[in-house]
């Protein structure tokens, strides 16, 4: 079976500083990929390398292979079929200034949806996803940027969905949700996952318990370990640092 | 024990601030001081007993001849129209360049290639209208009546054209911060999302930052209704309503007309009036109806970025 994301001996850098230093992973189609690590270890910038949003920053430079589907990312002839493909959910919801509505429909009608019929649908669907739907059904037309942090944060993992993506990054999306919804959208997730692939970026480390088959540890730009989360979360990693880490013992 | 300033430092800083506080006043005593004295120059003639100025004719007669022996008439509706058909025209003009500008400064352009510009908008800022006068009269004229077949070249157009370059450069740079205002986030999330470069520009930049264009925009308004020496000279100066022909008829090649501003009448007639006499009150009570024009634009504008703060 081929992986559906392959990193290859990735570095990257801002400017002169480095941020990645050459590391290599697989992600399998239709798991739960988790990726646990402390501030600044350079999670965030790695999804930003694979939907080539990295490159939007001036400045960045980047080497290694990474592939989707084993197309290189960056000889793909579309970039924006690319970035359709893949499912982004920033830390910080940014909703867009537009209504609600539009911020789901924004993707689908970026790719060219015009029907009124099939946009509707798809926007109910992706917001109830994203257990967005009973809240904002009666004022779809009030601006995105109006709901509150955790509706907001919702209503972008519903514009994930809206372009119906093979790969769902998601990065630390809980951040702003309480306990209750962050369970219910948990529970979502390991449904979508019979349809797409899903990397989970978390600082709450129970969270990459819950979900991921497996776990990737990242440290200052470097993988301390990758294994099957039994394993990272299991009494003996292969690598003390990996137990302290999930173990709250770290600094 | 406690770290303690001494009482000079406490003292200096009550001073600085005071100047502070000064230096704001006197910004609001300037600007009513101005009012005020245009308003002492021009305000008598409301009052004046003996003069041929009726208020009411002020604004609705296009009869202005202010130095007519016996039949002096204080019309200044021609003077109006002339002013807001350059404006608006000028404005037409310049808002796609203004607009396309600003997006080209701040998503296409980077490093050298953008301070250049910058450097370069800024220049065109700076040249003095007499200037832009000058090419009005020997480049832009003669490219008109050679395009369009028109007999005289100052005409309405030169003169918009010559507005539109004036009021471009504020416009670029205010639009310009507007834009870049709006927060990369933004940017990111719509290309994440699958959008081109246009698509994100025209439907989540524009959007975002439109409230910054319109001030721009309005900037740009109030800097070309208050220009005076460059269309004194680009408009033909005649006293002509554009839009109706000899025969009373609509005419379509308003554009090709003559008009007169309301500024450009003021700087060609105060030098050849007496102080304190009629005509000359009347001027600066034109001075007054541009004064509250520039006004209500700005305060517009300024009604309008407070807007932006708002959303925010
Ligand atoms: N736009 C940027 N410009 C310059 N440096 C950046 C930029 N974004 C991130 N960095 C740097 O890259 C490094 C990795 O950042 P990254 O955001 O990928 O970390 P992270 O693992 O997601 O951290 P966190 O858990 O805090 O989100 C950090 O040292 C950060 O300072
Ligand atoms: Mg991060």
């Amino acid at each position: 079976m081929v992986s559906k994301i392959q990193v290859q001996n990735l570095r990257t850098w801002y400017g002169e500083k480095q941020v990645h230093h050459g590391i290599s992973f697989h992600v399998e189609p239709n798991e739960i990929f988790g990726i646990i690590g402390p501030a600044q270890s350079g999670k965030t910038t790695l999804l930003r390398a694979i939907n080539r949003t990295f490159e939007f920053t001036a400045g960045t430079r980047q080497e290694g292979v990474i592939s989707v589907d084993g197309e290189d990312v960056k000889r793909v002839r579309d970039v924006y079929e690319l970035r359709r493909k893949i499912g982004m959910v920033a830390p910080l919801p940014v909703g867009l200034p537009l209504s609600i509505y539009d911020n789901v429909a924004f993707a689908p009608r970026s790719a060219g949806m015009r029907n009124k019929g099939e946009l509707d649908e798809l926007v109910e669907r992706c917001l109830t996803q994203a257990a967005l739907w009973d809240e904002v059904k009666d004022r779809l037309d009030s601006l995105g940027t109006k709901l509150s942090g955790g509706q907001q944060q919702r209503l972008t993992i519903a514009r994930a969905l809206s372009h119906q993506p093979e790969i769902l990054c998601l990065d630390e999306f809980s951040i702003a949700i309480d306990p209750v919804t962050t369970m219910r959208i948990e529970d979502v997730l390991k449904v979508l996952k019979k349809d797409m692939t899903i990397i989970l970026v978390t600082n709450l480390v129970q969270q990459a318990r819950r979900l991921a088959a497996r776990t990737m540890f990242l440290w200052n730009g470097e993988i301390i370990e990758c294994d099957k989360t039994e394993v990272i979360f299991g009494g003996k990693p292969a690598d003390k640092r990996t137990h302290d880490y999930v173990n709250g013992i770290f600094g | 024990m406690r770290a303690k300033r001494p009482g000079y430092a406490v003292f200096a800083e009550k001073g600085i601030e005071w100047i502070i506080r000064l230096c704001g006043i006197s910004a609001i005593i300037f600007v009513f001081g101005i009012f005020f004295f245009v308003f002492r120059e021009g305000g008598p003639i409301l009052w004046e007993k003996g003069t041929d100025f009726r208020l009411g004719d002020f604004f609705t007669s296009t009869d202005w001849y202010p130095t007519s022996m016996e039949n002096k008439r204080y019309g200044i509706l021609l003077l109006i129209i002339g002013t807001f058909t350059v404006t608006g025209l000028s404005i037409l003009i310049a808002v796609p360049f203004a607009i396309g500008g600003a997006i080209f400064l701040s998503e296409f352009c980077t490093g050298k290639v953008k301070e250049w510009l910058k450097i370069i908008i800024e220049l065109l800022a700076a040249i003095p209208s007499i200037v832009w006068g000058f090419i009005g009269i020997t480049v832009i004229n003669p490219l008109i009546q050679s395009w369009f077949d028109v007999p005289v070249g100052l005409n309405v157009l030169n003169a918009s054209i010559i507005l539109a370059l004036m009021a471009m450069p504020i416009m670029v740079s205010i639009g310009e911060d507007a834009l870049k205002a709006v927060p990369d986030n933004y940017r990111e999330a719509a290309v994440a999302l699958g959008a081109t470069r246009w698509q994100m520009i025209f439907r989540v930049l524009l959007p975002a930052g439109k409230n910054g264009l319109l001030a721009a925009v309005l900037l740009g308004v109030g800097r070309a209704v208050g220009e005076t020496m460059g269309v004194l000279m680009a408009t033909g100066h005649s006293l002509n309503n554009p839009y109706v022909k000899l025969d009373g008829s609509f005419n379509p090649m308003w554009m090709f007309e003559s008009c007169r501003t309301l500024t450009a009448t003021i700087a060609s007639e105060l030098g050849e009036t007496s102080v304190g006499s009629p005509h000359y009150r009347v001027l600066f009570l034109i001075g007054i109806v541009l004064l509250t024009i520039t006004f209500i634009i700005n305060l517009t504008a300024d009604l309008v970025v407070k807007g932006i703060r708002k959303q925010k």
